[in-house]
């Protein structure tokens, strides 16, 4: 009897509208996402082919591909991984582990997030004024710090997030072994968490490689095939900017393709990190 | 006849020292004795003066309703609260004669003297090895063969061994609940504490495991101070050869555990243990 009730009908009816509207707001989010995407395969897939990874970039007009740039973008997001990896790591230990007490956790907090957020292209302009202007050239390598200065505050941030997930009594358990303070974090606590961790580094490295600003005043471009960190570097974001700006249709191929493996690249990380996470839960 | 032994056994420590016969029939030689101890956390008073002697070789079991701040006592005794700003401790807590609340006391040290397990099992997240060699690495280099023989030993003594010992290199989660908490306690046992702290062992776990675990309390007394904090009343009498009761941060009565069950001196205590409480 209730559910012929009118307080029950107005009940149904008001969860239909609010699913009616969420369901709306889903969809066009996502077609939207699905829009790129078919966009790019659809514009990019012709651009595929053996001589993308292993040619340079071309003169416009001639024939090429992206090797350069691709070889650019793994050294400089490797590089940068490996310098914000044990700095973030730390970093986000002695938040969650350290800092309990006192004022430079919370301060320490504070300002990660605002670097967390910051533009990334205000994070280039800063490695341009303090390093590229002082010694008068572009490089791979201030290309590298500008996208370690992304990547820190996101290793920083998911380190401590995930070392706070890791129970109290797991410390406790440890401690009353008498263990000191830095054996439970590095051989328990750390350990717990070490899923979590390497999601955060992982994020970070999708994160990085697909920025673009902060290595348009660092890295620069290179048209040649460069090995030399200390020297202007092609990279795949930076080469798809210039590319899809030009009047060339060959460059315009080559940065529909250079969107795709970046695109996929990125998607590919993201599955490994949420299957690896799925496991740890 | 038993009246008058129930007498000589009190509860009062100045009394027992006073009484060799007790002494010597008993083997109350206290191991630690906790003296006008005050606990707080924050400004919250949660121990209040307590006085308490526990002896040697025997199982010291704590009961009372949750909050009454018997978990917080086993904590005191390995400083566990360090851990936790804001968490004090005042008066002294004896451990063969020295006080442990001193400031200069190594608390690593205090802990691997004073070993604890826990309410729920928390395996590290490593193989069942590795779990027991965690805690003796810390203060022992033994070579690979003894270091064998330890762990088999410590899974030996938590009545564990003939579970796991085709499954060594497994991880310490795989084990069930039950299991998992007997690893705990060999790992305890594994770095031959001369104390161990049981704070509610049993309570997440299944009748058997249950059975398991109290008998393993009945089998490591002979070599170990044992203290134990627990809901159970059946179990205190069970593994307990002394039972304090506490109620509100204050110690109500101590004594026996025989006598405690059977006569207790105090109204409370026996409201308590007869569930009449509230």
């Amino acid at each position: 009897m209730t559910q012929t009730s009118a307080l029950y009908r107005k009940r149904v009816r008001t969860n239909r509208v609010a699913l009616m509207l969420s369901m709306m707001a889903m969809i066009l989010g996502m077609s939207f996402l699905a829009w790129i995407l078919v966009v790019l395969l659809y514009k990019g897939f012709g651009a595929l082919s053996l001589s993308l990874f292993t040619q340079p970039t071309p003169a416009p007009g001639s024939d090429g591909g992206l090797f350069n740039a691709i070889l650019g973008s793994v050294m400089m997001v490797g590089m940068s991984t490996f310098v914000a990896t044990p700095i973030g790591i730390l970093a986000g230990i002695y938040l969650s582990e350290f800092g309990r007490k006192g004022w430079l956790a919370p301060t320490t907090r504070f300002i990660n997030d605002i670097l967390l957020s910051a533009p990334s292209i205000v994070i280039g302009v800063f490695i341009y004024t303090v390093y590229v202007a002082q010694v008068q050239h572009f490089s791979g390598l201030a290309g590298s710090m500008a996208l370690a200065l992304i990547a820190i505050p996101v290793v920083v941030r998911t380190t401590e997030n995930m070392l706070n997930l890791v129970p109290a009594s797991l410390r406790e358990a440890a401690s009353a072994l008498g263990a000191p303070r830095w054996k439970v974090v590095l051989y328990v606590v750390l350990r717990a968490a070490r899923a979590g961790v390497l999601t955060g580094i992982l994020l970070a490295v999708a994160r990085v490689s697909g920025e673009t600003a902060p290595l348009l005043f660092t890295a620069l471009n290179n048209q040649f095939t460069s090995y030399d960190l200390n020297a202007p570097m092609a990279n795949l974001p930076v080469v798809i900017f210039q590319f899809a700006m030009s009047p060339y249709e060959n460059w315009n191929s080559l940065a529909w393709g250079g969107a795709i493996l970046i695109t996929f690249g990125v998607l590919c990380l993201n599955i490994v990190v949420r299957t690896m996470f799925r496991k740890k839960i | 006849m038993q009246t008058s032994v129930a007498t000589k056994r009190d509860m009062s420590f100045s009394q027992a020292r006073e009484e060799p016969a007790a002494v010597a029939a008993h083997g109350t030689v206290p191991k630690i004795k906790i003296r006008n101890l005050d606990f707080f956390y924050g400004s919250f008073q949660g121990l209040k003066q307590i006085n308490l002697d526990i002896n040697e070789g025997m199982v010291t079991a704590f009961i009372g309703p949750s909050g009454c701040g018997k978990s917080t006592l086993l904590r005191t005794l390995n400083r566990m609260y360090d851990l936790y700003p804001g968490q004090r401790a005042t008066g002294e807590i004896l451990l063969n004669g020295r006080n442990v609340l001193d400031a200069d006391q190594d608390v690593n040290a205090l802990r691997a003297k004073v070993g604890m397990v826990f309410q729920k099992p928390t395996p590290f997240p490593m193989s069942i090895y590795e779990n027991i060699a965690f805690g003796v690495r810390l203060y022992e280099s033994l070579s690979r063969a003894d270091m064998d023989n330890r762990v088999e030993w410590a899974l030996r003594k938590a009545a564990l061994w003939d579970e796991v010992k085709g499954k060594l290199n497994q991880s310490g989660l795989s084990l069930s609940g039950g299991q998992q908490q007997r690893l705990c306690i060999a790992r305890g046992v594994a770095v031959k504490p001369e104390v161990l702290l049981l704070d509610e062992p049993t309570s997440a776990l299944d009748p058997i495991s249950t059975a398991k675990v109290e008998e393993l309390v009945h089998e490591l007394k002979s070599e170990y101070t044992i203290a134990i904090v627990t809901h159970n009343m059946q179990q205190a009498a069970r593994v307990s050869d002394y039972t304090a009761y506490m109620y509100l941060g204050e110690m109500v009565e101590f004594g026996l555990t025989d006598e405690i069950f059977i006569k207790p001196k105090r109204k409370e205590t026996e409201d308590y243990i007869t569930g009449r409480f509230g």
